[in-house]
């Protein structure tokens, strides 16, 4: 067998992969007349440089984190699940609800129950194409394509048509009360002495992230349906002779993945925008699949990948912000990483997997 | 409504299926195949952009046709390392291939242009102009007759002409030639292909290259006819659209057409009605946008017939060992 270390597959690929993406980004930030080091400077310093720029970071980091472990939890029973960017937008729908209809005393019983209506609300948006699936054999990846676009229409037509309070313009929901405020990294942090700046939208909902993260990892790694969620992803076939159902495991995992993708949006709705806009999910569904891809679907890797985006995105506003270089180059960067870790791994592992072979044989 | 309405209305249904046509045409190719397209919609954008720079630098339409094509071919090409050669995932190069056309257009329109993601708008010269069938102004006035064919079936740009030929043309490429024999064959058992001594890898290398090419035209159409000039993210979803409607077509040329008209109808309804009150209920606007989507949804669930896609799709061909 020509296998690797798996030390090489878990850490070496998806660095070189990294690499061969940081580069080109390099290029093409080199070939649009801009300095490509000084805008790696920028974007750290502007990320990571205080606690403002850090505080948008995490920010970033904790939708990165919930869509991220939804992907790799349906990458686990081998789905791709690219509906977490509808998925997500449902979410805001269940967090809208929860915060707007029941009136709550503390935010800390809003959070959980707004958590909970999140990720209702995703995970049924999810279970449609798992049942499509599990069920009639419809292509997982076309239906949570088509998905996507029909809960954009759906949030559109609740908005413009629902939830829009009498005399506004714009299609959003009322402000959520102020008992339902989450508290921000400033508010947790300053009752310990840590200072840390009051503008930045970071709350409470990346130490939840930070759990779920450790949840999908007991999940998957410590609990018998995380055992058959792996067998089935690994081979149908023998899932199904030790007794699996297909089924079973396509509705759970997707539901899971679609629960955490909705509960994205107890950061971006009710942690930062606190009502219920068009398009809040911004992209970071999408992002989740890079995330995913980079992190291995391994909680851990998808939290170093969510922070590493979260870099990105802030990085990369102030780039816009200072520079003449558009914030899509993040867009960019993310395609090159989806590119380089998903579709030519075996360009990377190839050469890698001769290398390794050579040495073995030296040493035999 | 009346005649006249209608006639429009049938009008912008041709104007906007033919991108989508184009574009399910390149789709049908591909997916023949047996190399699965989600980055129609990232083809597009990449040619609606390339194909508008130039046209409004060089002021020649036909040259920004050319570059369209040849940007969409790129990422075509791009695709076919990724699936074919390196044996990836088809998915998620598809994927990245749309993050990469969305990021990459802005990023260089803003570095060309310095008009915030946009081209310059088109004028005569850089656009298609659209074609006036012969006698299109004489009948006119011919009732009902006159204003089908000068409304209607004249006065389109030649892309559109252009889209509708390749209906036929698809359809005798692949059920009249070799080629298309081997291509369908590639994509429902490429083993056997190869059996027979034929290269699996040039047959899908041909056929997500005629798929770029096609994409190219929809996208230069989309920039340079439909519209003058590129403004960010302007497929706007149609790429996937394409894609729906091809499963909805079940992955047959002439069907694909139904399907495209059928979807354009929907847009053009959309655009020009917003809510359709019939009696006392009324079909927002958001369900027309939403329609297509899940009609595919329904199709692919099997509800109204089955939609089988090629049997070896959105598989890599290994040889036997």
């Amino acid at each position: 067998m020509d296998k690797m270390p798996k030390w090489a597959d878990v850490v070496l690929i998806p660095l070189i992969s990294l690499m061969l993406a940081a580069i080109l980004s390099a290029l093409v930030i080199l070939g649009i007349g801009e300095d490509p080091i000084a805008a790696v400077k920028l974007m750290v310093s502007g990320a990571l440089g205080s606690t403002y720029g850090w505080g948008y970071t995490l920010y970033y980091a904790t939708n990165f984190l919930f869509t991220g472990l939804a992907v790799s939890v349906a990458f686990h029973a081998r789905m791709f699940n690219i509906g977490g960017e509808g998925q997500a937008m449902l979410g805001g729908l269940g967090v809208a609800l929860v915060c707007l209809y029941i009136p709550w005393p503390h935010w800390s019983l809003a959070l959980i129950f707004a958590s909970l209506g999140a990720a209702v609300f995703g995970a049924a948006w999810a279970a449609i194409p798992a049942y499509l699936q599990a069920k009639r054999g419809s292509h997982i990846v076309i239906t949570t394509i088509m998905f996507n676009f029909i809960a954009a229409a759906v949030l559109n037509y609740v908005l413009v048509n629902l939830l829009r309070p009498e005399g506004s313009m714009d299609p959003a929901t009322a402000r959520f009360a102020e008992t339902v405020h989450l508290p921000s990294l400033h508010e947790l942090l300053a009752p310990l002495g840590i200072e840390f700046s009051k503008a930045a939208p970071a709350n409470v909902s990346f130490v939840v992230a930070i759990a779920a993260c450790v949840a999908v990892w007991l999940l998957i790694w410590r609990t018998k349906l995380g055992y058959e969620i792996r067998a089935y992803g690994n081979s149908e076939h023998g899932a199904l002779y030790a007794g699996i159902s297909p089924v079973k495991i396509t509705m759970i995992a997707m539901l899971i993945s679609g629960g955490l993708a909705g509960m994205m949006a107890t950061n971006n709705v009710m942690g930062e925008a606190e009502r219920l806009v068009l398009n809040s999910t911004e992209g970071a569904g999408f992002i989740g699949i890079a995330v995913a891809l980079m992190g291995r679907s391994h909680p851990f890797g998808v939290f170093l990948a969510a922070i590493l985006f979260g870099f990105l995105y802030q990085g990369g506003a102030e780039l816009a912000l200072w520079t003449s270089i558009p914030r899509e180059l993040i867009v960019v960067i993310q395609a090159l990483v989806i590119l380089f870790t998903g579709a030519l791994d075996n360009m990377v592992r190839g050469p890698l997997e001769r290398i390794f072979l050579a040495i073995r044989r030296e040493k035999a | 409504m009346d005649f006249l309405t209608l006639i429009q209305v049938l009008d912008s249904t041709v104007r906007l299926a033919t991108p989508l046509l184009l574009a399910c045409l390149a789709g049908l190719f591909s997916e023949r195949a047996g190399v699965f397209d989600i980055g129609l919609e990232g083809k597009m954008l990449m040619a609606a952009f390339f194909s508008a720079a130039v046209a409004a630098t060089t002021g020649n339409v036909w040259l920004g046709l050319l570059a369209g094509i040849a940007s969409s071919l790129v990422l075509s090409g791009l695709h076919g390392i990724a699936s074919i050669t390196f044996r990836g995932n088809q998915l998620i190069s598809g994927v990245a291939i749309n993050f990469l056309a969305a990021g990459m257009t802005v990023l260089i329109a803003q570095d060309w242009f310095q008009q915030g993601g946009r081209t310059p708008s088109l004028f005569s010269g850089g656009r298609f102009e659209p074609l006036n069938l012969p006698f299109s102004d004489s009948v006119a006035d011919v009732p009902i007759l006159g204003p089908i064919y000068s409304e209607l079936l004249s006065g389109h740009s030649v892309l559109v002409y252009l889209a509708f030929l390749a209906v036929p043309a698809t359809a005798w490429v692949l059920f009249g030639t070799r080629f298309g024999l081997r291509l369908r064959a590639v994509g429902e058992n490429p083993a056997a292909v190869d059996t027979a001594g034929v290269s699996v890898v040039g047959l899908r290398y041909a056929a997500v290259m005629i798929c770029g090419l096609l994409c190219g035209i929809a996208g230069a159409y989309l920039a340079t006819a439909l519209q003058a000039g590129f403004v960010k993210d302007m497929t706007a979803g149609r790429g996937f659209i394409a894609l729906a409607a091809l499963i909805f077509a079940k992955w047959r040329p002439w069907h694909a057409l139904g399907a495209c008209l059928l979807f354009g109808l929907l847009q053009a309804v959309a655009l020009r009605f917003q809510n359709i009150e019939i009696g006392s209920f009324v079909i927002p606007v958001q369900m027309m946008d939403a329609l297509p989507y899940i009609l595919t949804v329904v199709i692919l669930a099997g509800f109204v017939g089955k939609a089988i896609p090629p049997k070896a799709g959105g598989e890599p061909y290994v040889k036997e060992r």
